[in-house]
């Protein structure tokens, strides 16, 4: 046993912990200033005590879930987070280099496959599914050896912008408990903002990474379709779906950018990141556009007072800022809304009750197609049927020329759009969000108020563009985003831009 | 507004079992959303090709080799019902003669 003194400087450096970026942990892994041990400890501690509350995490990869259902019981004890940390203590005793992300303790949102542990995607029907293999992002975290800490809430099938449509309940705001963390990627942005993980991973159809990430205050990026395979996400709208970091830092959003990008044998949409040519950006270089469209009527006017502060902060240290206009901008969220259920419609055709998932198959009673209309009627949430029946009502016979279809040209001209100011400006600045962080309740029975949320989000995905939200103010308590948007694969340079903002500023 | 029947046809069409309430709400909501959509018949799309993926990948070709994986067993344990290592499913046969 310590003495009380030796307790309290031992509970003082755990507080420590779990505030550390990857960075600072980073040095200190290797300084051996804590083990990776006791690293993993402080965030599995931290979860006990706090995630009783904001509830970020459906699995936590601890000794109670190794007994419970969530894991197979043949690899249950040597894959426990607390394992994969002692393996890490042990490569740095034997005086190993070790990756930056080594050691690390992250949470991975429920929709990404981690072998053998329970992958729900925030739904009922797959309430008992266990992940039979890694997902790419997953193999090339684990070969970095990264720590897994659990799964995280969202959305059921990352359909929704405030996690609410979880099957599982809804996630709460580490900064007011009353309010939602954004969605459908709430669960891994709770986390991050309450120190619950040092980063976390999400996916972002149409703001699912950005949106909540600006809730909580933290920095999330969308990269550039094709940048980060898909191999193991399960499927929302697959033209529009990317795997992204939610990090407190843009610092951090890099390294883990940098360690699940790259082309994949196993997504045949995942491309090879061209390299970006000498990216010190200089100042006065820089031309960052303003799209007027993104600064209209139905945005809080405090919002729009702090995000016009950060850019007039941009111009101040020499940025050369600029008014451009994407004129079909009002268009991207009737356009997403036809796009990404039509998609999500075909995707989740395979939750059949035969092959795996929520079934009601053992009913003797039942015909065929009785075991698919109460397999997926029993299984699939509100906010999932209605998606699904968007969905099919806009491919169906008849309707599809002029739903489907007109969606698909018009999503053209949004990408022009951006093609063309990209000529002129290198970023683009706007809000991420119209409003803070809402009541939990407050949207839940308008779909279509909730569906505003994600106005200045969804055009990003249409175009394929990449995209980074990070923290620039705060209205009252609730953190308000910024988003930087790039032209595809310039990931690097709107993380610089980032930067430039985050250490003037923050 | 989309009809009561026209609800029920897109329900059977997605394999969606409904229950009378909801095809009244899905009547209300979906037409709210699709009243919503309609925005997209202000655009001019006559000269515009429609893009279905915002890059430009041409089709990614494997040779047709088997590939073993070992999932086989893991895969099989998540399906509800199997038999001798298959997927079991309901009589589609008689299901058709009974509706007959």
């Amino acid at each position: 046993m310590k003495g009380g003194k030796e307790n309290q400087v031992l509970f003082d450096s755990m507080m420590e912990l779990t505030d550390l970026t990857i960075t600072q942990a980073h040095e200190g892994l290797k300084k051996k200033e804590f083990s990776a041990l006791e690293l993993c400890q402080a965030y599995l501690d931290k979860i006990r005590e706090k995630d009783k509350s904001i509830r970020a995490f459906l699995t936590v990869f601890d000794e109670a879930t190794a007994s419970s259902l969530a894991l197979r019981s043949t690899r249950a004890t040597e894959d426990l987070a607390l394992q994969q940390a002692k393996k890490v203590d042990e490569m740095i005793l034997t005086g190993r280099e070790i990756p930056a992300l080594a050691g690390i303790p992250c949470a991975i949102k429920d929709n990404i496959l981690v072998e053998d542990l329970r992958c729900t995607a925030g739904s009922k029907i797959l309430e008992n599914y266990i992940a039979p293999y890694d997902a790419t992002v997953i193999k090339k975290l684990k070969e970095k050896n990264c720590v897994i800490l659990g799964k995280t809430n969202q959305d059921e099938f990352a359909m929704g912008s405030s996690t609410e449509n979880s099957a599982f309940g809804p996630t709460h705001n580490p900064h007011d408990l009353t309010r939602v963390p954004g969605g459908s990627s709430g669960g891994s942005a709770a986390a991050v903002a309450a120190n619950l993980c040092l980063f976390a991973l999400g996916s972002d159809t149409g703001g699912s990474i950005r949106q909540p990430a600006s809730f909580c205050g933290i920095v999330g990026l969308k990269p550039t379709y094709g940048a980060v395979s898909r191999y193991g996400l399960i499927a929302f709208a697959s033209s529009l779906d990317q795997i992204g970091p939610i990090t407190k830092t843009v610092e951090d959003v890099k390294i883990v950018f940098e360690a699940i990008k790259g082309k994949d044998e196993m997504d045949s949409t995942s491309v090879k990141t061209p390299k970006i040519e000498n990216c010190k950006l200089k100042i006065e270089n820089l031309r960052i556009g303003v799209p007027k469209e993104y600064f209209i009527k139905g945005i809080d006017p405090e919002v729009e007072e702090i995000v016009k502060e950060a850019i007039k902060k941009y111009e101040e240290m020499g940025v050369k800022i600029e008014e451009v206009s994407l004129p079909h901008t009002e268009y991207a969220l009737p356009c997403y809304y036809i796009i990404a259920p039509s998609e999500a419609s075909a995707n989740l055709a395979r939750y059949d009750g035969i092959r795996y998932g929520y079934s009601e198959i053992q009913n003797p009673e039942s015909k065929l197609l009785e075991v698919y209309l109460e397999s997926r009627e029993e299984g699939f949430g509100p906010e999932v049927r209605r998606r699904i029946m968007l969905g099919t009502y806009a491919l169906s016979a008849g309707y599809y020329k002029a739903y489907y279809l007109r969606a698909q040209k018009v999503r053209t001209l949004i990408k022009e759009d951006f093609d063309k100011v990209f000529e002129k400006v290198d970023a683009l600045l706007t809000p991420v969000s119209p409003f803070p962080a809402f009541k939990i309740g407050e949207k839940i029975d308008d779909p279509l108020s909730m569906y505003l949320s994600d106005i200045y989000t969804v055009s990003v995905n249409l175009a394929g563009l990449p995209a980074i939200s990070l923290p620039c103010g705060k209205a009252g308590k609730l953190p308000v985003g910024l988003q930087i948007i790039g032209k595809p694969f310039e990931e690097e340079k709107i993380l610089e831009i980032g930067e430039i903002f985050e250490k003037a500023w923050t | 507004m989309i009809t009561r029947k026209g609800v029920q046809h897109i329900a059977k069409l997605a394999r969606l079992g409904l229950t009378e309430k909801e095809i009244e709400k899905f009547q209300k909501e979906l037409s709210s959303i699709l009243d919503y959509i309609e925005k997209l018949k202000e655009v001019d799309i006559s000269k515009t090709e429609p893009t279905s993926h915002s890059l430009l990948v041409e089709n990614v070709m494997r040779s047709d080799e088997e590939i073993k994986r070992g999932l086989e067993k893991k895969l099989m344990e998540l399906a509800p019902e199997t038999k001798e290592g298959y997927l079991k499913v309901k009589s589609i046969t008689r299901a058709f003669a009974q509706q007959k």
